[in-house]
């Protein structure tokens, strides 16, 4: 076997004959394993129960693995609610107010980033300082002001606030990104008489995909997992989203361990698959935001 | 007579001087162009919401019928009368007292685990950060099978030695605790932060404190932790600022009881605001988490100002 492809801390201990450092070594495996496990835990029952009958699913002591698989729970709910309207609301919201935060928050940024302009310093403090403020203490005033509206029971409230830039988040993950461009390309522009939306166009925008992919899968996994908004806004079943639909059926089946977590596999499967696909972004867009400060 | 240079002022003809100003306040411009989509979003959604919420919170309203002027009524009996809020106080700021150094610990155990070079960290890496990416109803909705006192795995593994286990949810002093431990599951982005921090302290550091005889332990407090002091300052900042706006996970659950053990404070704002349309009191309970968490942040940043060290810093 060769150690070294794996772990080259691990192999040249054994050749060393350093029984410290192996000793060390394994333990941390055995961490990992007992620590993933444990971790790992909740979302391997929720898979396997999904699959389990009504029987298995109130078995005492639990039983792991399904005897038969029972695929039934993953339509039976679907008569019950409908789940379809609710995920054709939820794709719905999550798409609008995702371009919604990429077109107004790209400008913004760029300006912060790259245009001098008068006052620039202090309404990026303000833009700042707006992540500070908890959502709540602005919850009640914009829900007044969209029920003088009329928008309640509708997705106006949960996507047209994005198309205003009010994720601050945002506009300073844009801005560190933009802010790493070389500066070059902005004077090679100029050269070329190309004005600042030029700029923004032709340089920034097709070199910044990455950061826009990182934008993107954070704001997916937030809208798609948003249970307040909606739990305000929303109130006929029609309009509800997944995560609304999901605590309904709770209420209604609690018994029903099996088609619950079947229902919820099912609820949290896009951001799984996302998270799998999409990585690299994931772990790209905490490090911009968190050490870069 | 020549005209004096002012070294003050660049030399530049006039004509071009004016050229120059011209492009900059036609950038200018454009930059406040491209900024007012933020601005419209700032006086109506953060500033006017504000000050329109702070407002609100002298009022007594419902929306439906006049709102009517009450002074510092709300203030007076959201602080000193009304005992359900101070039980939300106490609540959440238990959770945060317990949640955020739980998971604090957890995630820097875990990413100093994942700091050692080891096969597979990529895969490590997705098992510890999955549970941080999966809606909080599901998640929930998992918990509540843990914590089944008849049902449940928890009960049925402390009955496999003997224990016969609490009542979880159901109970007035396990409800809170029990939330709390659902919560520690999440640890995600943290574990990424610390994770970032660690691969950024240099080898060398290590390499002279073994020379002077360091050992693990040492190298740990004296080395590590003051490196990633910056990285321990942010998680725990928005780890209590998080906190103390828990909603889903006792809602879910619970919905604040038993005998309000889990009533925290949105969830209390929420049944204030939108079950009984009280907005003006909801305004006040608003204000006043918001200013616990400023003045814990403040407190936080001004507490750690010595302790956290920057590399760039001069010192």
């Amino acid at each position: 076997m060769n150690l070294a492809r794996y772990d080259l801390v691990l192999a040249k201990a054994i050749r060393q004959r350093n029984p410290a450092v192996v000793v060390l070594r394994l333990l941390t495996y055995v961490a990992l394993v007992v620590g993933g496990g444990i971790f790992m835990l909740p979302a391997l029952w929720m898979i396997t129960t999904a699959f389990k009958t009504y029987a298995e699913a109130q078995q005492f002591p639990p039983v792991w693995l399904p005897t038969t698989i029972q695929l039934s729970n993953f339509t039976k709910p679907f008569d019950e609610l409908p789940f379809q309207k609710f995920y054709f609301n939820t794709i719905a919201i999550t798409l609008i107010a995702i371009i919604g935060v990429l077109v107004s928050c790209t400008p913004v940024a760029f300006a912060f980033a790259r245009l001098s302009f008068r006052g620039r310093n202090a309404l990026f403090a303000l833009v700042l300082g707006t992540m500070m403020i908890p959502d709540q203490a602005t919850l009640v005033p914009v829900y007044v002001f969209f029920a003088k509206l009329g928008w309640t029971n509708t997705i106006l409230p949960l996507t047209v606030p994005s198309f205003f830039a009010v994720d601050a988040f945002t506009i300073f993950l844009l801005r560190q990104f933009f802010m790493t461009i070389p500066r070059d390309l902005d004077d090679a522009c100029k050269i070329d008489g190309g004005g600042p939306l030029v700029l923004l166009l032709r340089v920034i925008i097709p070199l910044s995909m990455p950061v826009f992919g990182v934008v993107t899968i954070l704001q997916f996994v937030g809208r798609w997992n948003d249970f307040f908004g909606p739990l305000i806004y929303l109130n006929t079943l029609e309009n509800y989203t997944v995560s609304l639909g999901l605590r309904l059926f709770q209420t209604r089946y609690l018994v029903e361990t099996n088609t619950m977590m079947a229902m919820a596999l099912l609820a949290a499967l896009p951001t799984i698959i996302l998270f799998f696909l999409a990585q690299r972004y994931f772990i790209r867009g905490v490090v911009l935001t968190g050490v870069n400060r | 007579m020549e005209k004096a240079i002012d070294p003050t002022q660049p030399v530049v003809r006039p004509a071009k001087r004016a050229s120059i100003s011209r492009m900059q306040a036609r950038e200018e411009l454009i930059a406040y162009l491209l900024i007012s989509p933020w601005v419209i979003g700032f006086l109506i959604f953060t500033a006017g919401a504000l000050i329109f919420s702070f407002g609100l919170s002298f009022f007594k309203a419902d929306l439906l019928s006049p709102a009517q002027f009450v002074g510092l009524d709300n203030y007076k009996r959201l602080l000193f009368e009304d005992k359900l809020f101070l039980q939300a106080v106490k609540v959440t700021t238990l959770y945060t007292l317990g949640v955020v150094p739980m998971q604090i610990g957890l995630s820097l155990s875990v990413a100093l685990l994942l700091n050692q070079a080891i096969f597979g960290i990529g895969i490590w890496r997705t098992i510890f950060y999955l549970p941080s990416v999966v809606s909080g109803v599901a998640v929930a909705m998992i918990w509540l099978w843990f914590f089944q006192p008849d049902l449940g795995l928890f009960n049925a593994l402390l009955a496999l030695v003997g224990i016969q286990g609490p009542r979880w949810l159901f109970s007035e002093e396990w409800a809170l605790p029990s939330i709390m431990l659902m919560s520690v599951w999440s640890i995600g982005p943290a574990m990424i932060i610390f994770l970032a921090g660690l691969q950024s302290v240099p080898v060398d550091l290590y390499e002279a404190a073994q020379i002077d005889g360091a050992n693990a332990w040492q190298q740990f407090t004296s080395i590590t932790i003051p490196m990633i002091s910056p990285q321990l300052l942010f998680n725990a900042v928005l780890g209590v600022i998080g906190s103390y706006q828990v909603f889903t996970a006792s809602f879910v659950t619970t919905e604040g009881g038993p005998n309000n053990a889990t009533m925290t404070l949105v969830l209390y704002l929420y049944r204030e605001g939108f079950l009984t349309a009280r907005f003006g009191y909801a305004s006040t309970i608003a204000w006043v988490l918001f200013a616990i968490i400023m003045v814990f942040t403040l407190f936080t940043f001004r507490s750690t100002r010595e302790a956290v060290f920057y590399e760039s810093q001069p010192r």
